[in-house]
This record gives C-alpha cells, sequence and structure tokens, in this order.
C-alpha cells in the first residue's frame, strides 16, 4: 500500500504565539477584516460558503492526510447533520419539524452526524486502503437513494424548506455579517482542534497506524477502535460543516448529498492539498471562485470540462494540490531572488 | 447410495422445487402474494438478463483491479462512450454488428491509451490512479455532454434480434381453456447469451492460454511475474485493451437494450462497484456471482417494493462486507 | 517558515476578493435574470427555454419602455441548491432587479422560498410546475404565467373516460412531486367521472429498465397513463414495445413533449394515437400561435416546433416585459408598481388569454392533444380540443380543492 500522504506533524515547544507565525496571525486578521471590504455577496457566496465547503473538505483532509482512509461519504456526514436540523427544527414543508430550540437541534444533529461517520467508518475499516475510496462512494449514493425515496423521514425528492438560522442575542445569523462570522469562527475551530489534535497521542497514533498498522497492532494498539474514533471526530466537523450549510441554503434535499456533491468535497481536498489543514479551505476558495464565475468567462456549459483539468493537472502535477504547486515553486523564487540580488 | 449420489439426488429434488413455480400453473393465493405469476417470472427473468449485462461492465473493472490494483473510477465513462460510439456506427453503417465491433475496438485503443499515458506514470501510486480516474470521468461525462447533447438516443438492433419469443411457461389460463404464454424479448436473451459465452471466453483465455497464466501470476505476486523476464507492461496493456473494450461492448449491447444519455456513466459505475464488492475484487467468477446478485435483487426490488429497491443493492454490499469483507469470492489478503 | 509562505499565497488570493461588485445598471438598459438549466442533462430542455424567452424579447425588437433590455443567464442543474445559489448570484452580485425562472418543479420551490427574503426583487416563473409553488404558501413577489402540472392535465381524465371509453387505467410514473401532481390532475377527473385506477407504479428516479414493471401492470387494464420524461419516457416505450405491449397509453404533459417525440427509435409506433394534454399543442391552427412558431424558429438551433419549455419562457418572459412596459421601465420603488401591473394584467398569448388569480398563478387555456404523424414524416401533438380558462383548483371551489390534500405516491386513490 503506498497511501503515504505523510503530514506535517512538527512538534516544537515554542509557545502559541510563535508557533503560529506572523503568516497565520495576519491571516487571521485579514479574514476578520474581510467583511469591512466586501460585499453581502462576497461575504456569504464567497466567503461563507467557502469555509463551509473548507471545514466539509478538511474533515476528508483529516481522515485521508493523517489516517489514509480517503472518504466519499463527509457529504453524506454533513447531510445527515442538515436533515436532522431540518426534522429537530423548524421547516415548512409540513413534515416533522419538531420545534426544538437550536442550542438543543446543532449539539444533537452534530453527534448525529458523527455517529453515523463512526457507522460508516467502521464498515469501511473492515477493507484497506483503496477500497475505502469505493465504498464510502457506494454508502453516499445509498444514502442518497435513500433521502430520495423515503418520505417519512427525508420527505423524498423535495426534501426539507424552509429552515432558517436563529435569531438570538439580537442578531439573526442568516444576516450576511454574523453568518460570515459563525462560518469563520466554525472553521476557525475545526481547524484548531485538528492542528491540536494532529499532535497529540491520539493524532500520533493515527498517524503511526497509517504509515504501518501491522507494527501499531502488534504493539497492542486497538487498531479499528483508533480508525473509527477518527471518523467519529471527522463526523463532528462534517456535522458542523452541515448545519452551516443548511442554514446557508434555507433547504437540503438529496441533490445535497448527491454524487456529485461527494465529488466536489474529494476535489476541493485534493485542488488545496490533503497535507495541511490550510489546504482544503484554499481549495474550496477555487472551486467556489471557478463555479460562481464559469458562466461569465467560460459558460456554464463548460465549467465541468475546466474544473475536470484542473483537477488532473494538480493530481498529476502536485499530489499536494496547491500547496504542494507552492513548495515546488518557492525554491525558485529564492533563487531568483538571489541572481537579481547586487 | 454413495454420498455423491445422495447429493445428486438433493440437487434435483431442489431443481424440481425451483423449476415448479416457473412452469407450472399458479394457484390464485399464490398469484395473490406474488401480484402475478407473469410479473413473478419476468422479473426473474429480467434480473438474469440485467445480471448479464452487469457482468459484462463489471469483468473489465474487476480484471483491471485483479491485476493492477487499479481502481479505474473512469468505467463507467468508458461504459458510455462505448454507447455512443456504437450509436453513431450504427446509424451511419445501418449495421448493428458494424457498431458492436466499433465500441470494442474503439475503446480498447482508448483503454491502452489511458494505461500507457496515464497510469502507467503514476504505477505503484493507488491512490493516485484513482484520482486521475475520477478526474478523468468528470471531464469525460462533459465532453460527451457536449458533444452529443442531453438527449436520449436508442441504438436501432436489427430485424432478427427484434420482437418478443413466446416462451413454454404458461402464465395462466383463460376461462375457455387456452393457455397464455409468456412472451419475452429476444433481445434481452441474446445479451444474456453474449454474457455466458464471453464469461466462459474470459475464463478460457485466463485458464488455458500463455497470456492468460501470465495475467493470473500477476494477480497473485507481480513482482515475481517481472523478475522472471515477463514484459510487464505489455500484459498490462493487453488487460486494459480487454477491460475498457468490454466496458466499451457493454455499452452498445446496453445501449440498445436500454437507451444512451448522460448520467449512464454513473450508473454503470455504481453498479460495476456494488457487483465487484459483493462477487470479491479481482475474480471473474465472482463477477458473475456479484452481478447476478444485484441483477435480481435489483428487478425483484423493483416490482416488489419499488419504494426502497434501488436501496436493496447496497443493503447486500453491506452485508457482504459486515460478513466476509474480501467479497463472495475474494481472496483475502 | 513555510507555513509563513503558505498563508500569505492565502491571503494574496484573498485581497482579489473583496472587489465590491454591485455592478448597476446604466440607465439605459433594464437587465433581466434569465434562470434555467444549462448544465447537467437537462441542458437541452434549458437552452430551449432560453429560445422562447429570446423570443419574446426579440419581439419587443430588445427594447422595452425605450430602454434596452439586457439578459443576464444563470445556471442550474435542475438541483434545488444550485437554483437557488444561481439566482442569488443574479440578484444579489449582477444585481437584477427582475428574475425569470426557474424551469423544473423542485427548483420552483426553493426558489419561491428564496423571493420571501428579497421583497425588492420581482420573481416570474420559468417552467416550474410543482402545484406549491402559488398554492399553498405563497410569495407576494413570485408569479406565475404559466400554468401548474395539474392545470396541464384538465380535460384528459373526462376524454379518456368518455371519448375513448377507458373505465380502468394503470399508471406509471416517476417517483416525485412533478409525476405525482400531473397523476393528481389526470385522477382528479378520471375518478370523479367514474374511472377506477387500480395500479399505481412508481419507479424511482434514474431507473431504465422498465421491463419488470411492465409485466407487473395488471392485464386487464383498458389503458396506462404514463408520466415519465426524457430519456425514463423513451425507455419504457421502447421496451413496452419490445414486450409486446398491447394496451393503448396516455400520456403526460412531457411524456410526448417534442423532446420525447424528436427521439431517434423505434418507439414512434407505440406513440402514436398516444391522448395528452399540456399547454400547448403542435398542430394548432390559431394565427398567435403560428406566428409564435414562425418566430421561434429564427431562433438559432430551433425544434420543428417549440417545446412546452419554451412556450413558458416565452409566456413568461413576454409577461414580465409587458409589465416593465407599463410602468416605463422603472423599479427603483422596489419593484412595487411592477408587481402591481403584473398581478392585473392579462394578456393574449400563442395560446389564448392569461391572466392571475389571487396566488399569483395563471389562469389559461389547456390544449387537448394526440400524438399524430405530420406530412413530413415528423410525430406531432395533433389537437383535440381546447378546454378554455383553467385555474389552479381545477374548476373545483378552493375549499374543496384543498381538503383533497397535497398530492402524493396514494393522493388521490380510486382503485
Amino acid at each position: 500500500m503506498s497511501l503515504t500522504l505523510a503530514a506535517d506533524s512538527t512538534t516544537s515547544q515554542q509557545n502559541w504565539l510563535e508557533k503560529l507565525g506572523p503568516g497565520q496571525i495576519i491571516l487571521a486578521v485579514a479574514l476578520a477584516l474581510y467583511p469591512l471590504a466586501a460585499s453581502d455577496f462576497f461575504l456569504t457566496q464567497i466567503g461563507g460558503y467557502s469555509l463551509i465547503f473548507g471545514m466539509l473538505g478538511l474533515s476528508l483532509m483529516m481522515l485521508a492526510g493523517y489516517g489514509g482512509m480517503v472518504s466519499l461519504a463527509q457529504i453524506t456526514v454533513a447531510g445527515i447533520a442538515a436533515y436532522a436540523i431540518a426534522i429537530l427544527g423548524n421547516n415548512n414543508s409540513n413534515i416533522l419539524g419538531f420545534g426544538w430550540p437550536w442550542w438543543l437541534a446543532v449539539p444533537f444533529a452534530v453527534l448525529a452526524a458523527a455517529l453515523a461517520s463512526a457507522l460508516i467508518g467502521w464498515i469501511s475499516v473492515r477493507t484497506e486502503g483503496i477500497y475505502t475510496i469505493m465504498i464510502t462512494l457506494a454508502i453516499a449514493t445509498a444514502t442518497y437513494y435513500f433521502a430520495q425515496q423515503n418520505y417519512a423521514i427525508f420527505n423524498g425528492h423535495s426534501g426539507y424548506t424552509g429552515i432558517r438560522a436563529p435569531v438570538f442575542w439580537g442578531v439573526n445569523w442568516r444576516d450576511p455579517r454574523p453568518f460570515y462570522y459563525l462560518c469563520l469562527g466554525s472553521a476557525v475551530l475545526s481547524y484548531a482542534a485538528i492542528l491540536y489534535g494532529a499532535r497529540s497521542t491520539f493524532g500520533m497514533t493515527v498517524q503511526a497506524i497509517r504509515d504501518n498498522p501491522r507494527r501499531m497492532r502488534a504493539l497492542g494498539y486497538h487498531v479499528t477502535a483508533h480508525k473509527v474514533f477518527a471518523w467519529f471526530l471527522a463526523g463532528l466537523v462534517g456535522g458542523l460543516a452541515g448545519v452551516l450549510l443548511v442554514w446557508f441554503n434555507g433547504r437540503v434535499s438529496p441533490g445535497t448529498i448527491g454524487v456529485d456533491a461527494a465529488i466536489d468535497v474529494l476535489i476541493i481536498a485534493v485542488i488545496g492539498g490533503l497535507r495541511h489543514p490550510i489546504g482544503p479551505f484554499l481549495g474550496a476558495l477555487v472551486v467556489v471562485l471557478m463555479q460562481t464565475f464559469a458562466i461569465d468567462i467560460v459558460g456554464a456549459e463548460r465549467f465541468n470540462t475546466l474544473i475536470g483539468l484542473v483537477f488532473l493537472v494538480i493530481v498529476f502535477v502536485s499530489p499536494d494540490g496547491i500547496l504542494g504547486l507552492w513548495e515546488k515553486i518557492k525554491p525558485h523564487l529564492t533563487q531568483e531572488s538571489l541572481r537579481s540580488g547586487p | 447410495m454413495t454420498r455423491g449420489q445422495a447429493w445428486g439426488l438433493v440437487g434435483l429434488l431442489a431443481a424440481a422445487v425451483m423449476a415448479w413455480p416457473v412452469f407450472a400453473v399458479w394457484p390464485d393465493w399464490l398469484n395473490a402474494i406474488l401480484i402475478s405469476k407473469k410479473a413473478f417470472v419476468s422479473a426473474i427473468l429480467n434480473g438474469i438478463t440485467l445480471a448479464g449485462l452487469y457482468f459484462l461492465v463489471a469483468s473489465g473493472f474487476t480484471l483491471i483491479f485483479g491485476l493492477m490494483r487499479n481502481v479505474n473510477l473512469a468505467h463507467g465513462s468508458l461504459y458510455l462512450l462505448g454507447a455512443y460510439i456504437g450509436y453513431e456506427v450504427t446509424n451511419r453503417t445501418g449495421n448493428w454488428l458494424f457498431g458492436v465491433v466499433a465500441g470494442f475496438v474503439a475503446l480498447a485503443i482508448v483503454g491502452v491509451a489511458m494505461q500507457v499515458f496515464v497510469f502507467r506514470r503514476l504505477e505503484g501510486d493507488d491512490l493516485r490512479q484513482t484520482l486521475v480516474s475520477i478526474g478523468i470521468s468528470i471531464v469525460a461525462a462533459d465532453l460527451m455532454l457536449a458533444v452529443w447533447a442531453g438527449g436520449t438516443y436508442q441504438i436501432a438492433t436489427p430485424e432478427w434480434l427484434d420482437g418478443a419469443l413466446t416462451l413454454p411457461i404458461i402464465t395462466a389460463v383463460r376461462s375457455n381453456g387456452a393457455s397464455v404464454f409468456l412472451t419475452y424479448p429476444l433481445y434481452r436473451l441474446v445479451v444474456l447469451a453474449a454474457a455466458i459465452v464471453i464469461g466462459v471466453g474470459l475464463w478460457l483465455m485466463l485458464h488455458r492460454t500463455r497470456v492468460g497464466m501470465m495475467i493470473r501470476a500477476g494477480v497473485d505476486d507481480r513482482a515475481m511475474l517481472q523478475a522472471s523476464g515477463v514484459n510487464v507492461h505489455a500484459v498490462f496493456a493487453i488487460v486494459f485493451a480487454v477491460g475498457a473494450g468490454l466496458a466499451g461492448f457493454a455499452g452498445v449491447v446496453g445501449g440498445s437494450a436500454l437507451s444512451v444519455a448522460p448520467g449512464e456513466d454513473v450508473r454503470y459505475l455504481l453498479a460495476s462497484l456494488v457487483v465487484v464488492i459483493v462477487g470479491g475484487m479481482g475474480s471473474i467468477t465472482g463477477a458473475a456471482i456479484g452481478a447476478l446478485l444485484i441483477g435480481l435483487a435489483e428487478q425483484i426490488g423493483l416490482v416488489y417494493f419499488p419504494t426502497y429497491g434501488i436501496v436493496l443493492t447496497f443493503v447486500i454490499m453491506v452485508v457482504t462486507l459486515a460478513l466476509r469483507p474480501q467479497g463472495i469470492m475474494g481472496k483475502a489478503r | 517558515m513555510t507555513m509563513q509562505r503558505r498563508t500569505l499565497l492565502a491571503l494574496a488570493l484573498f485581497t482579489g476578493l473583496t472587489a465590491p461588485s454591485m455592478a448597476l445598471a446604466a440607465d439605459d438598459t433594464i437587465k433581466i435574470g434569465l434562470l434555467a438549466t444549462f448544465e447537467g442533462p437537462f441542458t437541452v430542455l434549458g437552452e430551449d427555454s432560453e429560445r422562447g424567452a429570446m423570443t419574446a424579447v426579440a419581439e419587443m425588437n430588445g427594447m422595452v419602455a425605450g430602454k434596452k433590455i439586457e439578459i443576464v443567464k444563470g445556471s442550474s442543474d435542475a438541483s434545488p441548491d444550485s437554483a437557488v445559489r444561481a439566482a442569488r448570484k443574479l440578484v444579489e452580485q449582477d444585481g437584477v432587479k427582475v428574475l425569470v425562472g426557474p424551469l423544473s418543479g423542485d427548483e420552483g420551490i426553493a426558489v419561491k422560498d428564496y423571493a420571501k427574503t428579497q421583497p425588492d426583487v420581482t420573481f416570474i416563473n420559468g417552467t416550474s410546475a410543482a402545484q406549491d409553488t402559488t398554492l399553498r404558501d405563497p410569495a407576494e413577489n413570485f408569479f406565475r404565467f404559466s400554468t401548474d402540472g395539474a392545470q396541464w392535465m384538465a380535460g384528459l381524465g373526462t376524454y379518456a373516460f368518455t371519448e375513448k371509453g377507458y373505465k380502468k387505467v394503470a399508471t406509471v410514473a416517476e417517483d416525485y412531486s412533478f409525476p405525482y401532481t400531473q397523476v393528481f390532475g389526470f385522477m382528479a377527473e378520471f375518478c370523479k367521472a367514474g374511472g377506477h385506477v387500480p395500479s399505481k407504479s412508481w419507479v424511482p428516479i434514474g431507473n431504465k429498465d422498465f421491463s419488470s414493471v411492465i409485466a407487473a401492470i395488471p392485464e386487464d387494464v383498458d389503458a396506462i397513463y404514463v408520466a415519465l420524461g426524457g430519456a425514463d419516457a423513451v425507455n419504457f416505450l421502447t421496451q413496452y414495445q419490445q414486450g409486446g405491449g398491447s394496451a393503448p397509453l396516455i400520456g403526460g404533459s412531457i411524456t410526448v413533449d417534442q423532446t420525447v417525440l424528436t427521439s431517434k427509435g423505434k418507439l414512434r409506433d407505440v406513440l402514436k394515437g398516444t391522448p395528452s394534454a399540456g399547454p400547448t399543442a403542435d398542430t394548432n391552427d390559431a394565427p398567435a400561435w403560428k406566428a409564435f412558431v414562425e418566430a421561434y424558429k429564427k431562433q438559432p438551433g430551433a425544434f420543428p416546433s417549440p417545446s412546452l419549455f419554451a412556450h413558458g419562457y416565452y409566456v413568461d418572459m413576454k409577461a414580465t416585459l409587458l409589465g416593465l412596459d407599463q410602468v416605463g421601465g422603472d423599479v427603483s420603488d422596489g419593484g412595487k408598481k411592477l408587481r402591481d401591473a403584473l398581478s392585473k394584467l392579462s394578456f393574449d398569448t400563442p395560446t389564448g388569454k392569461v391572466s392571475l388569480d389571487k396566488n399569483r398563478n395563471a389562469i389559461a387555456d389547456i390544449f387537448l392533444t394526440e400524438v399524430t404523424e405530420g406530412a413530413d414524416g415528423t410525430l406531432l401533438n395533433k389537437l383535440v380540443k381546447v378546454v378554455p380558462q383553467v385555474n389552479q383548483t381545477l374548476g373545483i371551489p378552493e375549499d374543496e380543492f384543498m381538503k383533497l390534500g397535497a398530492v402524493n405516491r396514494d393522493n388521490p386513490s380510486c382503485p
């Protein structure tokens, strides 16, 4: 097996400010100040949407990068959280809708997603490596068909509409600026949690299992349990993204969790790069920008060719996505600056 | 009575029990439970013939995986491209057989090109190979949409394959005593026959020829095969040609039975995935068993519980994975 | 310091994203958003709907109230999510105040839901034909000058029962809201007339192999009502013919639409003589219709006869332009005047007079048709009868109609 997507896991003993480095701090400030410069459209449709899909990509990156398990079912996990919000909270489809307050519905939805993720993980870790991608694809499709056919819980092909983000502390959280900050906050939280988790004992164990499961088993680690728990954690991130997604769209239907969407998440994670948690966010930004503005540039008709080619080039030229591309270019840039010196 | 004879007798009895509902005239209570005999027998026949089509697609997929550890997620695109090419050739030449041959040959060439120009460069890196195949399938689907638009095409089958065959199966008895026999489309039986012929052919190729021996050796230990002086790349190219060609062939055959439209690529990719996961990756016999299970489940589900019939195939997959992760005929690795 | 470089790169990408670009239309142009399926499997339908919309624009020579019409296209892949995303881009980024679309049923419900959050923008439907877009929980600023899927069936149930003499009919349709609506429209009349529907087959979306479904249809039915569209219709009809099916067919509106009639293959023989109903008829002799067909054919890539998608987008775009003309192209008041004008608008389309009810849904003529072979060998929907001025409750008093309940798999039922 050669699923070697070694992820950064440098441990260091610096204090946290040093560890962050100026780059991340500047980025954080820029992201926090972004609403001052951006229009409402850019704030939600580009900013918020990219952050949501970045989180979905992140939950995939964490499984693939640290655990060596490439999952195509992350959108399914998010979808379960989204459906749970529609069912437990309010919707205007006249089906279910228990009217739970958001602070009760959200934890339940995220937990449901994480449990579903653990279940998917448990099924797919029975096999190894490249099988995972096939099995998760099949599970994602099965869930899609089930949601489409089932009216009692999923309201069939139409799904649920009229799901509103909560209003509390006098803020309507679906208004552009609050919603952007909500997405940003969730994304930063997930990002930090994964950075921290990767350096924890558990994170190191999972990475060691990725590199050599047999040795870890011999050392007395419960390999399956570790992997399934990694799926559970990825499910938490995916579920949170699902909650934001359903508030963003105001609706959820089988189309939200279809095969296309599943592959979109994979594209995002791969284009961005599976080596570092920032990758999926980069990938999401690139894909969302292309998706939104392709109709103005190449025409919507051939959008998929464009994104497919970009994807192919990335996989061929730089297996580590845009991040890897940067790593490749960087030495040349430094060379250049040396030459142009006095 | 020897042990063998005893088993033979048991088998004969089982066959008789299986055959009874097919040939006997059903009592009313059975008709009431299973809608009608016509519906039941048709579902079984359709399941078996659909399995033939699934087997054609999945055998190429499993062959390629077995030897090269290459999960080619563009396999569905090969099916669809074969179908479109078959349509164009049949339409222009007016001869359906030319279309079938063109579908096979064109896709065999495409398959070799994919192996030589794409997958060989990424050898040993199965994840990247799989990702590349996803990329290819996205681009291919969009380009095919550009060329053939979103319309639905039907490949015209020749006269001699058209029409319905009357089978010696009585579905009902009219009040005047006349028996109503089951009619069944001839073409679907031909698809099944083609699948069986090709299945047997593949088996013979794998077990009776030199190339087949190399392929089997490669499945078991690729490095050792290479070390013993065999040109592995040539073997890989041959297998890819056969696998992709079979997908193209299935495209033309399936496109004549059903129809050709965007989205069929994903449909047949998923069918192949489920078939080989259930049957066991890399095993031709497994593909046949998997195809039969999935084909029957799909058709019976469609008639008796249409709402969740489509989910049934995936349930079979999950159950298989839970009980036997390597698939029914798969070898544990 | 690789991390820093990376984040700086991200930053560089980001600064390009802040340009606020609510590009306002110049005073002498009016921007109209056109939302249809320009990607995915419904691309063909989306393109024909664009031809219809552009026919209406061409009729006005591209001008309304002295201003130039600028069409901004938005593309969906027929999924509700992508429809809302495209609508959001048109409204929030491109700044359109008037939007025509979308094309399919669930997209319509999604866009209506979005319309509620944009009270200053006026939404006019494309061809989306779900009942609940306007019947239940409507949006104040969503107008539908095309009719819904149940209205399209007006007259068909009665015709099948009395003229054709069918007493027992089985239905085969796809398993989602639009076919439910069509079956509802057919059965509402057919059951009332005294007919029976002993078997309803709901086929999962995406299923291509109908032969087992066909075998399970009871043998003693007089006819089979088929509401399938596109590839599914073609598959069903072919397999029906291959299996030696002999019961006559009754078609839903999209079963025998141009997109299906122009399909290549042998299903032509099965289709001939199939009665159906819908918002258009190919052999309509009315001069207005003929003029419309001529105008439509000038659009690039046009079908021999406009599909109902071209027709629906034409009617809705025409209504939009007439409304804009009445208010002098002025939408600076958040479109209030325009919406008043649209609510009162009543005009003659190629398919007869159209006006709106209190839910802003069209009251229009419906055409009962039968498939026949034209002189040049192409299949056409021959006009049998015009059902005048069908409203959304199909002539049934509203409270009684609402009591029938929302459409689903089991409603209505008359085994």
